[in-house]
């Protein structure tokens, strides 16, 4: 029996699954809850009770992560889904994306807060037009790892020619794509081979399984610890007797790692200062690394606010008012050149407007078609922005905290796109 | 630029560090972006978690908002005098709506008989309470574990004028980007614990010490049994003439209404035995301790689209 003291020092893995239709995704995932012993007594008979009731001869581990009725009615996952499960080694936190082709914004949504992507491939069909738009997904959000599942390796009879077949195709698309770390396993959701369990069916196999890989992917080197960004969230201040100078920057650590004593500039304006103190609810802190969510006071008293960024003047990022960005339209209107948008970008929001819709992706060849003049619902291209206030960004792959945002229509309020720095001008 | 031995130490945090640096986040967020928020506190583990996030987010200064509890009018006296004991120490100002008010007022209508509850009714004391005061985002301590349809719902969770979820059209949530604008008379609901396992609010609850009502903990209890659940004995809840009480060493799991709240037989008296018995539990805490949710398959999902928290 597993103890409350065992599960205490892990770390948490975020992790996103994408796949077509009928690869069997939702079988995995249900797999990965089962032979991991997340599913508990009454969640079991439930999907035993719907089964039968559906004629099925086996437990459909599909219906575990069907969580909608209007899933359940359709047979069809229709939106992003998080569920956590933990093993002794990690706690993990899993993003279960749709894999409809008109989903395109879902993958991405799901992708955007994950670590590591988990792609089906169907063992009989090898890669397919998904395969390839979902590794292109991976790729564009720079998630630093991903695992190819080749799944239902029982309908190819366990074969390792074909398993190695699909493995150079994968290869093949990962170089094209600028993927570093990918790892591809192959499994049987449906019979549990190499899911969480090592089995006799393939024994040409010499790789971990599926949760093996996941349980002990290094998550250390992902995280950016050299450029120090802290864009500021709110302002505490207390205004009480016992605080009355108090003046605390709050938000979370997006860069580098933080001392007292930090030479800090403040961006937009330019001021200079230094961190006076790190501070928590619990008093100071010594340090504060990416991610942690932490109070930054500075030694003078200048003038700062909610949007703007403290970061290393050494390494300070670009204030731009124009930004080239790699960009997922999500919305049935389609975005076209001149439109106005609001950008919100860490916790600053700036109107923008489109200069050009530099190009779309051909999801076919995943070659760049220059000047498309607009971009439909679950397009992805690169779009230049001209912005009314400067945002203090960095590109997107050197950092994902200060090179995202989003886009937001105004009229409607909507979230409509999803956008990667590429290039930044003043 | 080189990154020193000191810097290199530690690079990634805990996965408690990391869920509670994202609920910190999404509270001052809510708190920078909407003009009157409200943090929802029913008494249970959750929402006293959320005081103590709070506490983090905004401490040494009070928070932005307000605490509002919905009264069912049948809760355990136990969880009525901590939530009255608590949030004086913390100085906060609590704002409490009462469904025995919206009954009087003839707003809803009591339920009557074994089966009556008064679940269902919260939904319109919350919407009036809202409307009332103005509230434009209520944060909760609901949990995507809980129950199917949660997993779908994103931390920010928009509500139209008549507090009605749709799960189809809801906004992408990317990174850790959340678009909060809404127009006027539309609400959000924000769980910035959405992330976190029941087993992670015990573990938090381990490692902050926090104090919870005394029901959590195993303790002797008149009960009856009821649909494999176990009852307290109240006078909130009528009995079926076989439904004979009887006493048992019992601890809460979750701490609803009283009308429909079950306990589990336990002796685990302490933090760290409940924490243990919950690592090795094999049945959900929804599936095991809440009548409600037991009424149909989609029970949640259609209160939620009512309005529901």
């Amino acid at each position: 029996m597993a103890t409350s003291r065992e599960f205490l020092d892990t770390d948490l893995l975020r992790l996103v699954t994408a796949g077509s239709v009928d690869d069997g995704k939702s079988t995995l995932i249900g797999r990965l809850l089962y032979d991991t012993k997340q599913i508990l007594v009454d969640q079991l008979e439930h999907i035993e009770d719907a089964s039968r009731r559906r004629g099925h001869d086996y437990v459909d581990l599909a219906l575990l992560t069907d969580g909608l009725r209007a899933e359940r009615e359709q047979g069809i996952t229709i939106d992003v889904a998080y569920r956590s499960f933990v093993t002794p080694r990690r706690r993990f936190q899993l993003a279960d994306a749709p894999g409809h082709v008109q989903y395109t914004r879902n993958m991405v949504t799901g992708a955007s807060t994950a670590d590591v992507a988990v792609v089906l491939v169907d063992a009989r069909k090898g890669v397919i037009e998904q395969t390839r738009r979902h590794s292109y997904i991976v790729g564009m959000l720079a998630l630093p790892h991903v695992v190819y599942a080749v799944n239902k390796m029982d309908l190819v009879d366990f074969s390792e020619e074909r398993f190695d077949e699909i493995a150079r195709e994968l290869a093949e698309l990962g170089s094209q794509l600028g993927i570093e770390d990918a790892t591809v396993i192959p499994l049987s959701a449906l019979k549990g081979d190499n899911v969480v369990d090592r089995t006799d069916s393939m024994p040409w196999y010499a790789g971990p399984t599926l949760l093996e890989h996941l349980e002990t992917i290094e998550l250390d080197g992902d995280r950016n610890v050299q450029d120090r960004r802290f864009p500021v969230q709110w302002v505490i201040r207390p205004m009480a007797d016992d605080h009355h100078d108090y003046r605390g920057y709050a938000g979370r650590v997006a860069g580098g790692v933080w001392h007292a004593g930090d030479e800090v500039v403040v961006l937009p304006s330019g001021l200079r200062s230094r961190v006076a103190a790190i501070d928590s609810a619990e008093g100071p802190l010594d340090e504060a690394i990416p991610r942690e969510s932490v109070t930054i006071l500075l030694e003078d008293d200048v003038d700062v606010s909610r949007g703007d960024l403290l970061a290393d003047p050494e390494t300070a990022p670009t204030v731009a008012r124009e930004v080239t960005a790699r960009v997922s339209w999500m919305s049935e209107r389609p975005l076209e050149e001149r439109a106005r948008l609001l950008v919100k970008h860490t916790t600053r929001t700036v109107p923008a407007r489109v200069d050009e819709i530099v190009s779309v992706v051909d999801i076919h060849t995943l070659e760049d078609r220059p000047s498309p003049g607009k971009m439909e619902l679950n397009d992805l291209g690169v779009v230049r922005f001209r912005l009314a206030d400067p945002l203090v960004v960095d590109p997107y792959v050197r950092n994902r905290g200060t090179g995202a945002f989003i886009l937001i229509d105004e009229s409607s309020n909507e979230t409509v796109g999803a956008g990667m720095v590429v290039a930044a001008q003043p | 630029m080189i990154a020193s031995a000191r810097d290199s130490a530690r690079r990634n945090l805990s996965h408690l560090d990391e869920l509670e640096a994202e609920a910190i986040h999404i509270m001052r967020e809510v708190a920078a972006e909407r003009e009157r928020p409200v943090l929802l506190f029913s008494g249970g583990k959750d929402s006293i978690v959320m005081l103590r996030l709070a506490e983090k987010a905004f401490r040494p200064a009070k928070f932005p908002f307000p605490v509002l509890h919905v009264d069912t009018g049948h809760n355990f006296p136990e969880v009525i005098e901590y939530r009255d004991r608590r949030v004086r120490e913390l100085g906060e100002r609590l704002v409490v709506a009462s469904v025995q008010e919206s009954i009087d007022k003839g707003r809803v209508q009591e339920q009557t008989g074994p089966r009556a509850s008064r679940n269902q009714l919260q939904t319109t004391t919350l919407l009036d309470a809202l409307e009332e005061h103005g509230f434009d985002a209520a944060m909760g301590g609901a949990r995507r574990d809980e129950e199917r349809s949660r997993a779908k719902e994103r931390i920010f969770s928009f509500r139209d004028d008549f507090g009605q979820w749709n799960p189809r059209a809801q906004r992408p949530e990317l990174w850790d980007i959340y678009n909060a604008r809404i127009r006027k008379g539309e609400q959000i609901r924000v769980f910035p614990i959405s992330n976190w396992t029941e087993l992670d609010v015990w573990q938090y609850v381990a490692r902050e010490n926090l104090e919870l009502p005394k029901i959590y903990f195993a303790h002797d209890r008149e009960v009856f049994r009821r649909d494999g659940m176990l009852y307290a004995v109240s006078e909130f809840v009528e009995r079926y003439p076989d439904e004979e009480p009887f006493t048992a060493s019992v601890r809460f799991r979750t701490v609803g209404d009283m009308s429909c709240t079950g306990g589990v037989v336990s002796e685990a008296a302490s933090i760290d035995a409940v924490v243990t018995e919950i690592a090795a539990t094999r049945v959900t805490e929804r599936g095991e301790t809440r009548a409600d949710d037991r009424v149909s398959e989609a029970a949640m999902e259609d209160r939620k689209r009512v309005g529901y928290f």
